[in-house]
């Protein structure tokens, strides 16, 4: 086995990262996926990639963790080189990837006992750890039960539970929570959290869930079409979208003008139209351009159908840095066309 | 390497917790030995003969009386009589009747005056195994009325003495051996080819591939399991297809021993062959649309049902790398012959030579990564 590499910034005498990528970049043919993505991971923190589908952020996490072959770059994981030392950096990770990978027809304790097998845990140890990430993920009564038996939520954790078996010190987590309902996607994020806490683990998550990156990670970085486009804590990405409020309004009815009037409005950086009517609004002063708003509408006859104030959320980093908004990816139109009846002609 | 008995453990508990796997692969072989071993093993009963006596002489009596007791004894046929030739023709023809013999006027007359006298046969040959029977049964009667009934001091016709070697062999028996073999086809299909491909569509082997299980342990777990499913069928289809087949043979330890070896041998062969056809395979939809294109491309050049020298120069030479041919005259060579090792040594060779060598061809071809 290879020795950890020692990193640029641990020779200057930083700690050393968990994970390390520099210029990293992978190619599908003339296809490139990532595009020269460098970013680090300290110790124990929580790291999410934030990005749409097609992002490039599951071929980000597969390169870090072995399953993909990474074209150009460098990766680094608790000092190994993925590239020259795969098998340690094996060793040293827990990975839960997007599917749910566990046997469907073998039992929670069989699944787990069978991948500690798969990480050479020692006999004496397997059934101490098995107990502990049971535990750990609340479904010790559902040891003897089969996996096809449990919900979607119960099935995640598992999941969970299957990657931490051999005490791995960095986690990888590919969109842990997509397909859950909004109850188990809270309780998947208290157990990370807690896991985070009581394991000492470093953890890397994607999502495109801006409410979970928001709520999970101590940073963030945001990946837009194989580029990382922006990286900070929320706190940080959030103070560098102008404006510190949103505010979101609903017009009875659609005018032309409204953009021009919005924008005209005391404090307002920006005025985004997301349907007929309905304008997101960015200001520095919410409670300011709500009164001017409310006044407007007063004095041009017009009625507010609903009106909100809020503060600026990663929704609003995300258009900020890639000028378009995360759901747009997500649901791209389905483009159907009817093939031709028989007979008719082309 | 327990991390390769970890990837056998999976697949074992999956293939015992789900029996679906072991009823498909043996209900279909099963059924096989039951319907076509006893509907193409069996004797032509009851078919009808129409006979259309012009002579009414003693020795057209001679003839209706063989006819009477074939009717009464072996049951090939009964007679049903006929006045008019071109209406027996006829019924023949349109299905009637499945045959009719004509026994023409002055017929007795030149068998007394050793004149060439002739019978008239009609098939309807479109049947060839019905045609075939009662053809056999009216060469044996034209036979006996032919021998004389004092023989002459000199035998002067040089006849053939047939020694048969083995008991009977009823067409279910024959069938045996290769419904033993497409058990184990069926295994590796589902549990090696469909069940792999499958579970790698779901991502199940993306959960191997992030754990440091090396590429060589991956391999042989998942061509080790696959063999135990395939040996296992093998091993229920000798037992239930000798209990069916009324044979003997499961009873005797030394000969167990030789079909253990081979059905061992024949897994490996079967599921090295399946293993290298999926090795690069992504799609689930692939293994289930080459399931029957192989089943045909195997099984029938292997001489399973019909022998190999029959078969043109291509068909024979599918058959010379067919690891059916030499599972399946092995098999024949133990269950119907009782041949030894002698007999399947060369079969066995060529079984785990061929397994190991499609396993050595796949294993690189095994990609570690996505």
């Amino acid at each position: 086995m290879m020795k950890p590499v020692i990193t640029s910034a641990q020779a200057q005498g930083a700690k050393q990262p968990a994970i390390e990528v520099a210029h990293i970049v992978k190619r599908y043919g003339d296809f490139e996926a990532v595009k020269d993505v460098s970013f680090s991971v300290a110790d124990g923190e929580i790291f999410g990639l934030l990005g749409p589908n097609g992002a490039g952020k599951s071929t980000l996490i597969r390169m870090m963790t072995t399953l993909v072959p990474i074209t150009a770059g460098k990766a680094f994981v608790a000092g190994f080189d993925v590239e020259h030392d795969p098998d340690a950096v094996r060793r040293k990770i827990g990975v839960i990837p997007q599917a749910l990978t566990s046997d469907p027809d073998l039992t929670l304790e069989e699944n787990l006992s069978i991948y500690a097998k798969l990480y050479s845990v020692p006999k004496a140890e397997r059934e101490k750890n098995i107990d502990q990430v049971l535990e750990a993920v609340d479904l010790t009564k559902w040891r003897g039960a089969q996996t096809k038996t449990l919900s979607g939520g119960m099935r995640r954790r598992l999941e969970i539970a299957r990657g931490l078996v051999h005490n791995p010190h960095i986690f990888f987590l590919d969109e842990p929570t997509t397909g859950l309902d909004p109850v188990s996607r809270i309780a998947v994020w208290e157990m990370l959290d807690n896991l985070r806490k009581t394991r000492k683990l470093t953890m890397l998550i994607t999502t495109h869930y801006m409410e979970e990156a928001d709520k999970l990670c101590d940073r963030i970085a945001i990946v837009d079409h194989g580029k990382l486009v922006a990286l900070g804590t929320p706190i940080e990405l959030k103070h560098n979208v102008p404006g510190a409020n949103v505010v979101e309004v609903h017009f009875d009815r659609e005018t032309e003008q409204w953009q021009t009037r919005l924008e005209a409005l005391d404090g307002v950086t920006s005025v985004q139209a997301q349907s007929a009517g309905y304008y997101r609004v960015l200001t520095t002063s919410g409670s300011r351009t709500t009164m001017q708003l409310v006044e407007l509408a007063a004095s041009l006859g017009e009625t507010l159908t609903s009106l909100s104030v809020q503060n600026t959320t990663l929704d609003d980093v995300f258009v900020h840095y890639t000028g378009h908004q995360l759901r747009d990816e997500q649901v791209k139109p389905a483009v159907f066309a009817m093939p031709p009846r028989p007979g008719d002609r082309l | 390497m327990n991390r390769m008995f970890a990837i056998v453990e999976r697949e074992m508990r999956k293939f015992f917790r789900s029996p679906t796997l072991m009823i498909m692969s043996l209900m279909m072989p099963v059924m096989q030995l039951l319907i076509m071993g006893n509907a193409f093993g069996g004797k032509i009963v009851g078919a009808h003969v129409a006979v259309v006596d012009l002579d009414h002489g003693p020795q057209a009596v001679k003839i209706r009386e063989g006819f009477d007791s074939i009717a009464v004894n072996i049951k090939t046929f009964t007679t049903v009589e006929y006045n008019n030739e071109v209406l027996a023709r006829e019924d023949v023809r349109t299905g009637k009747v499945d045959a009719a013999v004509i026994i023409p006027p002055q017929y007795s007359r030149r068998v007394y005056a050793q004149d060439a006298p002739r019978i008239g046969f009609v098939v309807d040959n479109s049947d060839l195994f019905t045609s075939g029977s009662l053809e056999a049964e009216m060469q044996l009667l034209v036979t006996a009325l032919t021998t004389p009934v004092i023989q002459p001091r000199l035998a002067n016709q040089i006849s053939l003495e047939i020694v048969e070697l083995y008991p009977y062999v009823n067409y279910l028996k024959f069938l045996l051996p290769a419904c033993i073999a497409l058990a184990m086809y069926i295994s590796v299909m589902i549990g090696g080819g469909m069940l792999y491909i499958d579970d790698k569509a779901r991502g199940v082997h993306e959960g191997y591939l992030v754990t440091p299980i090396t590429k060589l342990e991956l391999v042989f777990g998942l061509n080790m399991a696959g063999a135990i499913k395939a040996t296992l069928s093998g091993i229920c289809l000798t037992v239930i297809g000798s209990l069916m087949a009324g044979l003997g043979i499961i009873f005797h330890p030394w000969v167990l021993l030789q079909l253990l070896i081979l059905i061992l041998g024949t897994s490996i062969a079967f599921n090295g062959m399946m293993f290298l056809l999926m090795v690069r395979v992504e799609d689930p939809l692939t293994p289930r649309a080459m399931f029957g294109v192989l089943n045909l491309l195997l099984f029938y050049p292997s001489g399973a049902m019909y022998p190999i020298a029959s078969f043109p120069w291509w068909l024979r030479a599918i058959a010379v790398i067919d690891p059916f041919t030499y599972c399946i005259h092995g098999f024949k060579s133990i269950i119907l012959k009782d041949g030894g090792f002698v007999a399947i040594k060369f079969d066995l060779l060529f079984l785990f030579v061929f397994g190991i060598s499609t396993l050595l061809v796949a294993t690189p071809l095994f990609k570690r990564t996505l």
